[in-house]
């Protein structure tokens, strides 16, 4: 695992059939994530940003090309694989935090331990991560929609470190959120890069790039 | 055993819509069990009034809609046999005994200012035991004028042996009162008042026969084809004179007229059902398809096809559970209900109804078979959706606003 990337890009191409004609989301992209780094992909709107991140985190497949996660090629595996390698190696932020409304804060935490571990088990993991995001226990009980945006995307952070995973995925992190509380936000995430996690980040913010050690620059696809 | 209280939980927060999808699955196996017990309920009535057995033979004159079931009333035509016809019968079916049947109407009174048009059976003295068996009194005698009255009638005027009553003017003693016989292929006397054949003739002045129906009584099923053919060669030779039915045929096409209003009311039963599958897939449908961007991100976070399906199928299945549950119950009561109330209105004044069974093997069975349907129908109308979700890529799931 040392040696290996976390993620391996290799001539990558994601064409999205559309009717009005194929769009080439991402145009023969290379690049590697090595364990440990904190980097930041920039590019405006519709380069393929997103596309990037989420063929990172095996929630789209390419077209053309191969992705190695931790050295596996995942275009051999089946749904099943990678829904697994999602679940126990990859923790995902959402820029709209995408909690399920109908859980509590804490639930919404315990969700993708439960699918793996027994319930006392996920109830302590659960509490621990969302005290690290400084949340107040008092909270833990309130459902995603009586949260702030800020105080969400805290459970958000919390839910996708849950299950401890080798690489952290976020896209537009503070993107929903304003300046203070985004501050806030960046600053947890750069506590857990110290602290040795992956993270690759969405963002057009040159502020909140500024968190990260290396930045990746992406226009139509390509990366410059 | 999250995904099933993940599941409870998503139908308490949309309970409103929950309860509606519930009170439509509700609806549709009540109809379809309830209507299944009315029908099995009239099949097992008709059965219970049907007091034939398979041996009797009942020859008719011949009308444009003949072979059908007695009281048809498209075979209400006033023609009669004749005595040469009778004759001719007798020859043809002998050795068996033939029972010419004289029928007319003709006011009665009862007594204490009561009357009322009533059916007269004319019958020869010699043939009443045969056909007919008495609960009170006695038979009436070739020369001793007398009277026997149907049960039902007897029960209504109180009637019994020796009680005096006016037919058409003419005074008339009751000998006997006559056991319940039911519905029958050939003459259904409970509501009418039995005669000789002697005054009959006398008081209707009837001419040459004049006879409704002539019965025989084969005594053998097996000779029922041989009879029937040699009436019909012997009579029918040239022109149809006479239409011949046996009880076989008749209470084929008895059952196979309550077969077909059990087929027709399961059939009713069957629309609701249907209606009701659809709406319970309406309901999934609009439940799964806002929920996309969810099954996204829960597909995101790890949770696999299988256990999105799992958790919509629990989702299904806990409404098409309780509503069929509630439907089952509902049914039971309703069926129940519904057909004691149709039994008493088709045998008001008689006995059949009593000691009748409404709730048999049968009846379960509908209710069970309801509520069948009912579960299964959810669980298909929730599946469908959810494994159409399932299947998109988690981006594309979460892309779906």
């Amino acid at each position: 695992m040392s040696d290996e990337p976390i993620v391996r890009f290799e001539d990558v191409t994601r064409v999205y059939p559309l009717p009005a004609g194929a769009v080439v989301a991402l145009d023969h992209v290379s690049l590697m994530v090595e364990p440990g780094e904190f980097i930041a992909v920039m590019g405006p709107s519709g380069s393929g940003k997103s596309t990037l991140l989420n063929l990172m985190g095996c929630l789209d497949v390419p077209t053309t090309g191969k992705i190695y996660f931790a050295g596996q090629d995942i275009s051999r595996l089946g749904d099943d694989d990678l829904t697994r390698l999602r679940r126990d190696h990859i923790g995902f932020v959402f820029q709209q935090f995408n909690l399920i409304p109908l859980l509590s804060a804490l639930e919404n935490v315990e969700f993708p331990v439960l699918l793996t571990a027994g319930r006392e088990e996920s109830r302590r993991r659960a509490t621990e991560v969302l005290r690290a995001m400084n949340l107040d226990d008092a909270l833990f009980s309130h459902r995603p929609g009586e949260l702030s945006g800020g105080e969400q995307q805290r459970v958000a952070i919390a839910r996708a470190l849950a299950n401890d995973p080798d690489l952290l995925l976020c896209d537009e992190p503070t993107g929903n959120l304003d300046t203070k509380t985004g501050t806030a936000i960046m600053d947890l995430l750069a506590a857990e890069n110290r602290r040795g996690k992956t993270i690759v980040m969405v963002t057009h913010d040159p502020r909140v790039a500024g968190y990260a050690r290396r930045r990746i620059q992406i226009v139509d696809g390509r990366l410059v | 055993m999250i995904f099933l209280s993940f599941a409870a939980r998503n139908l308490r927060r949309h309970w409103f819509r929950s309860l509606l999808s519930v009170i439509g699955i509700v609806v549709g196996v009540a109809a379809i069990a309830s209507l299944g017990i009315l029908g099995g309920s009239i099949n097992l009535l008709v059965a219970n009034l049907i007091s034939d057995v398979g041996d009797t033979i009942v020859i008719t004159p011949h009308t444009a809609i003949g072979g059908t079931f007695a009281g048809d009333p498209r075979t209400a035509v006033d023609v009669t046999l004749s005595s040469r016809e009778v004759d001719e019968i007798r020859r043809a079916a002998s050795p068996y005994r033939v029972i010419p049947v004289l029928q007319g109407v003709d006011e009665v009174e009862f007594g204490r200012g009561e009357s009322g048009y009533t059916r007269v059976i004319g019958l020869d003295p010699e043939d009443i035991p045969i056909l007919l068996r008495i609960e009170e009194g006695r038979y009436p005698r070739q020369n001793q004028p007398g009277a026997l009255v149907g049960t039902y009638l007897a029960r209504e005027y109180d009637l019994r042996p020796g009680s005096r009553i006016t037919v058409g003017g003419e005074d008339l003693r009751v000998a006997g009162v006559l056991a319940e016989r039911g519905f029958a292929v050939d003459i259904n006397p409970d509501y009418a008042i039995v005669v000789t054949e002697g005054w009959y003739t006398g008081h209707f002045g009837t001419q040459d026969g004049g006879y409704a129906m002539a019965i025989v009584r084969v005594g053998d099923i097996a000779a029922i084809d041989e009879v029937k053919d040699a009436v019909e060669t012997r009579l029918n030779r040239r022109e149809d004179v006479v239409d011949i039915i046996d009880s076989r045929e008749m209470l084929g096409q008895y059952q196979a007229i309550y077969g077909q209003i059990t087929v027709f009311l399961l059939g009713i039963g069957g629309i609701s059902l249907l209606v009701a599958a659809v709406n319970i897939l309406n309901v999934m449908y609009i439940a799964v398809t806002e929920r996309v961007s969810e099954i996204g991100v829960m597909r995101s976070i790890g949770v696999r096809r299988r256990e999105v399906l799992r958790i919509f199928l629990y989702e299904a299945l806990i409404l098409g559970v309780a509503g069929s549950a509630v439907g089952g119950v509902l049914s039971a009561v309703v069926g129940y209900v519904v057909s004691v109330a149709a039994i008493g209105l088709f045998t008001a004044g008689t006995t059949f109804g009593e000691e009748f069974v409404v709730f048999n093997l049968t009846a379960v069975g509908y209710i069970v078979f309801g509520m069948a349907f009912g579960i299964g129908t959810s669980a298909l109308a929730g599946f469908y959706p959810a494994w159409k979700a399932a299947r998109l890529l988690p981006v594309e799931a979460m892309r779906h606003a």
